[in-house]
């Protein structure tokens, strides 16, 4: 299985965010900084550090073609950053929110953007002509706990949101300010601003949301290790309960196939064509790791010297070694994951000879 | 797995539910306070948004000896109650316990009080999970959890030994 990874020294990354090119990546290393690395051959280098929150930045989304980066932190607020030769030139977002911002994420025609809040408010904000700044507009009921996850129909209009309050939820943000009344789609017919298209019970927590790409599905993963699809098609909701670790993360890659990763430190595959299925965890071949006798015994002495402890620290034989976080569209047949322990890795499905992606 | 010490199947099943019940409870995420701005506590402490909290779950081995554990989105609390048969145990435990939880500081993930009804209480939160291995942290408490067992029980022998020791110097005055 071909995957390239790197390494960012030792502290989590938070959460990333590729160019349209995919030459340069938007990461935060789990502080108030956002860093930019630009691709040079096989590795990645640092080009920018953009300084402006000053608490912990906890999302961040990079607009493929008007090439702006929102960024969203845990002191409230959030900044669009504009390209300037090689300087980033942030913008304030008017959130007015009074708790942390969770997630964000850009609408598919990149005219306006929505941030997820533990003010158990979603703001969906446009750049508002008249006072040249960014504006935003709140969806609050029926939310009643942190957002954790949010994506947008490819329509422009339907924001869904999976929330700490164990439901899963979708709405209008259609703003007629700014844009053209949409048409009807498979979710409904009329999408007044902040309408509720629908929502979705779980048993836990849920972490993440993502439409397929035609919009007609809704997949999200809930803290139970749940995986659940509402397929608009029959008007189903399809779930599966998988004995793994919940997960975290999950991403619509095709029509038929949906990527989830999570505590267990592995994505894994489902596929999705009547019904959801498990297809498989996506890992490593393992490689066979001997330590000569004496090596190990050297480490079980500084184990118990350090640790207290006889056994040894062994690492996880998948490739993150601890839980992921994000995973985000790399290519038609690659795709980037994050996690807590420092690492982005970018997996090619094309290569996977052992996977078969519908 | 270093489950198999002395103490037989029973204690192995013990340890296995708690290291089982551990694994799926630290899954821990990073999570902002929803109701004091910009500030992040163990949900798990300040018990403040009651949907962040999953059921506690209690493992007994027997009415002396359990661990409650109480999960939530960024914080899971493990409260030992470690077997006292006598007062005697019941005395080096408190000692003991105390003399850790004075020095909690170098123990991490140890607090510094008990909850109510067990002897001692690890914390732990998403940044001990994001500097440590999960796993570890697991291997951790299950290994403390035998070796209070052994240190108690040996410090116990000691006593009895020293008291035997002493009450004959003492008889000897009276026979000599």
């Amino acid at each position: 299985m071909a995957t390239t990874s790197k390494h960012f020294a030792g502290t989590p990354v938070t959460c990333h965010s590729f160019n349209k090119a995919r030459t340069e990546v938007a990461i935060s290393p789990n502080n108030h900084e956002v860093e930019i690395y630009s691709q040079k051959g096989s590795d990645w280098e640092l080009t920018a550090t953009l300084k402006q929150h000053e608490q912990r930045v906890t999302s961040i989304d990079w607009a493929p073609v008007s090439n702006m980066i929102v960024t969203c932190g845990v002191d409230r607020n959030s900044y669009v950053w504009t390209r300037e030769g090689n300087e980033w030139k942030p913008a304030l977002v008017i959130l007015r929110l009074n708790r942390a911002a969770t997630c964000v994420k850009w609408s598919p025609k990149e005219n306006k953007f929505a941030v997820g809040s533990g003010a158990k408010i979603i703001c969906v904000c446009y750049y508002d002509e008249d006072h040249k700044w960014w504006a935003s507009k709140h969806i609050k009921k029926p939310l009643r706990s942190t957002v954790l996850g949010i994506d947008w129909h490819p329509n422009n209009c339907l924001l869904a949101a999976a929330c700490a309050d164990f439901k899963s939820r979708i709405f209008s943000a259609y703003m007629k300010e700014i844009e053209e009344k949409p048409e009807g789609c498979s979710w409904g017919k009329k999408m007044p601003w902040g309408n509720l298209m629908g929502e979705y019970s779980n048993n836990a927590w849920a972490h993440s949301t993502s439409f397929s790409p035609s919009g007609d599905k809704l997949a999200w993963v809930s803290h139970d290790s749940t995986v659940s699809v509402f397929d608009t098609v029959g008007d189903k909701l399809h779930c599966i309960k998988l004995p793994e670790l919940p997960f975290l993360s999950c991403l619509f890659f095709s029509e038929q196939s949906i990527i989830v990763a999570g505590h267990g430190c592995f994505p894994a595959l489902l596929n999705f064509s009547d019904k959801l299925e498990f297809k498989q965890k996506l890992m490593p071949k393992s490689e066979a790791k001997t330590d000569s006798k004496a090596q190990g015994a050297r480490k079980m002495f500084e184990g118990m010297d350090s640790r207290g402890t006889t056994s040894q620290v062994k690492a996880l034989d998948t490739i993150h070694q601890n839980s992921i976080t994000q995973i985000s569209r790399y290519s038609e047949a690659g795709f980037a994951t994050t996690g807590v322990d420092g690492k982005l890795v970018i997996w090619n499905t094309k290569a996977m000879s052992d996977v078969t992606f519908l | 797995m270093s489950t198999a010490a002395a103490g037989g199947s029973a204690l192995d099943s013990y340890l296995n539910a708690v290291r089982a019940t551990l694994t799926a409870a630290m899954c821990l995420e990073n999570f902002s306070s929803q109701v004091v701005e910009r500030h992040n506590k163990p949900e798990v402490e300040v018990k403040a948004s009651k949907e962040v909290l999953l059921n506690p779950v209690t493992i007994s081995r027997s009415d002396k000896e359990r661990v409650l554990i109480e999960p939530s989105i960024n914080s899971v609390r493990v409260s030992i109650a470690i077997k006292q048969l006598d007062d005697v145990d019941k005395i080096l435990c408190h000692k003991f316990m105390r003399f850790m939880m004075l020095r909690a500081e170098h123990f991490f993930i140890l607090r510094r009080k008990p909850v109510e009804g067990y002897d001692i209480s690890f914390l732990v939160t998403n940044f001990h999970t994001e500097q440590m291995f999960k796993h570890k942290l697991v291997d951790f408490i299950i290994e403390f959890m035998q070796a209070i067992d052994k240190e108690l029980s040996e410090m116990k022998i000691t006593l009895n030994a020293r008291a035997r020791t002493v009450a004959e110097e003492f008889m000897k005055s009276f026979t000599s």
